[in-house]
């Protein structure tokens, strides 16, 4: 039963607190920049004002393009129920696998490069074409560091994961986990389109990823993308948070008391992460379009020698 | 010290150590890469001082501090003073790129687990076990030797070798005597000022460090 509770608590959480993830974010960086910034409330406030008006598609475009916000916010509430942030007796948990929950943040990007080359404009060529390149090296990097976490575990499910390393926090301090830590982190950086893989708030044509195939979006349909973005962001910090600093989160027989304290815990965890981000954003640069791999390979790397570490240093 | 405490240790000294030796693969800028090759010194001292601290042994937490105090102070001092009187700090155009030498760091991590499993298997413990991480930056310092252009970056793949040589015996062996030791890190030591006085010298004579430039004969 407080399996239950926990995900509806939890996918709440994500739902409403996400924007204000966001708001905090843009907050820090813009005191940290010396402005006085719009407020925590902004997204929640500009995405009221999108959901207001009007739904227009531009001409020619077809059901892909009507249909990737949907497909975007639904594989990310989905992703949040199943991810254990407040508990990991998720009745979902059969599913409650790292590969499937790669597979469902990678379903909602897909689905967006399609959408962006469906406008047949420029932009949206060129940022599915970005977004892929980045997706397509991303990937090995999430599933050999998710390898080399299941390995000291024996299970690739997110809640024994969890629950493991909650049982034996010395663990969190062997190599293997250090690693996979600072590999699947540059990865969750570049698969949320944050600096220094993409900033997300240009729209300036040589640089930008994200925003070049939602850029015919208008409406209550780019309302359901920004929402959705933000939730991803979350859901990634959240993961870090869960498969890292695992302190808090509810297992197996935990009270309503003990959900309440995991979601109390979980907002403090992912709101220092992202405050953390925001703040390191604000002293670096966008790297360049080819430097990209660069970075990519080298938490590729990381994750390899995870893999390598857990099989040598047992 | 408990057994498990002491491998957890010893195995997140080892990690350290790997990590900074790959990263400097990554690193451009000299200036990093000196700083991770003082990290590097720190973490090989971490080793040692785990090893002594497991064995109870004096001798051996001397030369701990030793090799702390030679490879994480003194030579990342002496290669500063050489970088800092040169002006060329980037390694602008390796003859790997960069992405590539790292992928060539993964393989090269495979092979010294696969031609450290005979050495593991002959006296299986927690410091045997971490030979393979050793032999890594062995393996990637030499490659950063062959690769590089400049002088300096030379110099530290010289040197992340003589570290990863060094981590190999200690965690072979149950113990390197304090002679033998001081011997190798005086001869590293006058090794790297010979090398500093001739980065020196080459800057002096041809203007620059690159050494693929200095393939033909100069009156």
């Amino acid at each position: 039963m407080t399996g239950v509770a926990g995900v509806v608590l939890q996918v709440l959480l994500v739902a409403v607190g996400s924007p204000l993830l966001v708001g905090v974010m843009r907050q820090v960086r813009a005191r940290l920049e010396g402005r006085a910034g719009a407020g925590l409330w902004q997204p929640w406030r500009d995405l009221r004002k999108l959901m207001r008006k009007q739904a227009i598609t531009p001409a020619g475009t077809g059901w892909v393009f009507r249909a990737a916000p949907m497909v975007l916010a639904g594989t990310a509430l989905v992703v949040a129920a199943v991810v254990p942030l407040v508990t990991t007796e998720s009745p979902l948990d059969g599913v409650a696998d790292l590969f499937a929950v790669t597979a469902l943040l990678a379903l909602g990007s897909v689905a967006l490069a399609l959408a962006g080359l469906d406008t047949g404009t420029a932009f949206g060529g060129m940022g599915a074409s970005r977004e892929v390149t980045v997706l397509a090296l991303v990937e090995p990097t999430i599933l050999v560091s998710v390898f080399a976490l299941s390995i000291p575990a024996g299970s690739t499910n997110l809640g024994e994961l969890v629950a493991a390393a909650e049982a034996n926090w010395l663990s969190l301090l062997s190599p293997v986990t250090l690693l996979a830590a600072v590999a699947l982190a540059i990865v969750s950086i570049a698969e949320s389109g944050r600096i220094p893989v993409d900033n997300p708030a240009t729209h300036l044509e040589l640089t930008m990823i994200h925003e070049a195939m939602i850029l015919e979006y208008a409406g209550p349909d780019l309302a359901l993308i920004e929402w959705a973005s933000a939730m991803r962001l979350t859901l990634l910090l959240g993961l870090l948070a869960g498969l890292f600093a695992p302190w808090g989160i509810a297992t197996a027989g935990a009270g309503a008391l003990g959900l309440l304290v995991a979601a109390i815990v979980v907002v403090v965890k992912v709101t220092v992460l992202g405050v953390a981000l925001a703040a390191g954003e604000v002293f670096m640069a966008k790297l360049r379009l080819f430097r990209i791999p660069e970075l990519l390979a080298g938490s590729f790397l990381m994750a390899l020698l995870a893999v390598a570490a857990s099989y040598f240093l047992v | 010290m408990p057994d498990l405490t002491y491998t957890e240790l010893l195995y997140l000294a080892c990690g350290a150590f790997l990590l900074t030796g790959v990263m400097v693969l990554w690193r451009r800028d000299l200036r990093a890469v000196i700083r991770l090759f003082a990290l590097q010194g720190l973490a090989l001292a971490a080793v040692i001082g785990v090893l002594a601290a497991h064995q109870g042994d004096l001798e051996l937490a001397l030369v701990g501090i030793g090799v702390g105090a030679l490879r994480a102070g003194l030579l990342p001092y002496l290669m500063a003073r050489a970088l800092a009187a040169g002006g060329e700090d980037r390694e602008t155009r390796p003859l790997v790129n960069v992405s590539a030498s790292l992928v060539v760091a993964a393989a090269l991590a495979m092979l010294a687990y696969a031609i450290s499993r005979p050495l593991t298997e002959l006296a299986p413990s927690p410091a045997t076990r971490a030979v393979p991480v050793a032999l890594t930056v062995l393996l990637v310092g030499f490659f950063v030797l062959v690769t590089r252009r400049r002088a300096l970056s030379q110099v530290v793949g010289f040197l992340l070798m003589d570290n990863a040589i060094t981590a190999t015996a200690f965690l072979t062996t149950s113990g390197v005597p304090l002679v033998v030791e001081l011997g190798v890190s005086l001869d590293v030591l006058l090794a790297i000022l010979v090398l500093y006085v001739l980065t020196n010298r080459i800057r002096a004579s041809f203007g620059g460090t690159d050494l693929d430039e200095l393939r033909e004969l100069h009156d």
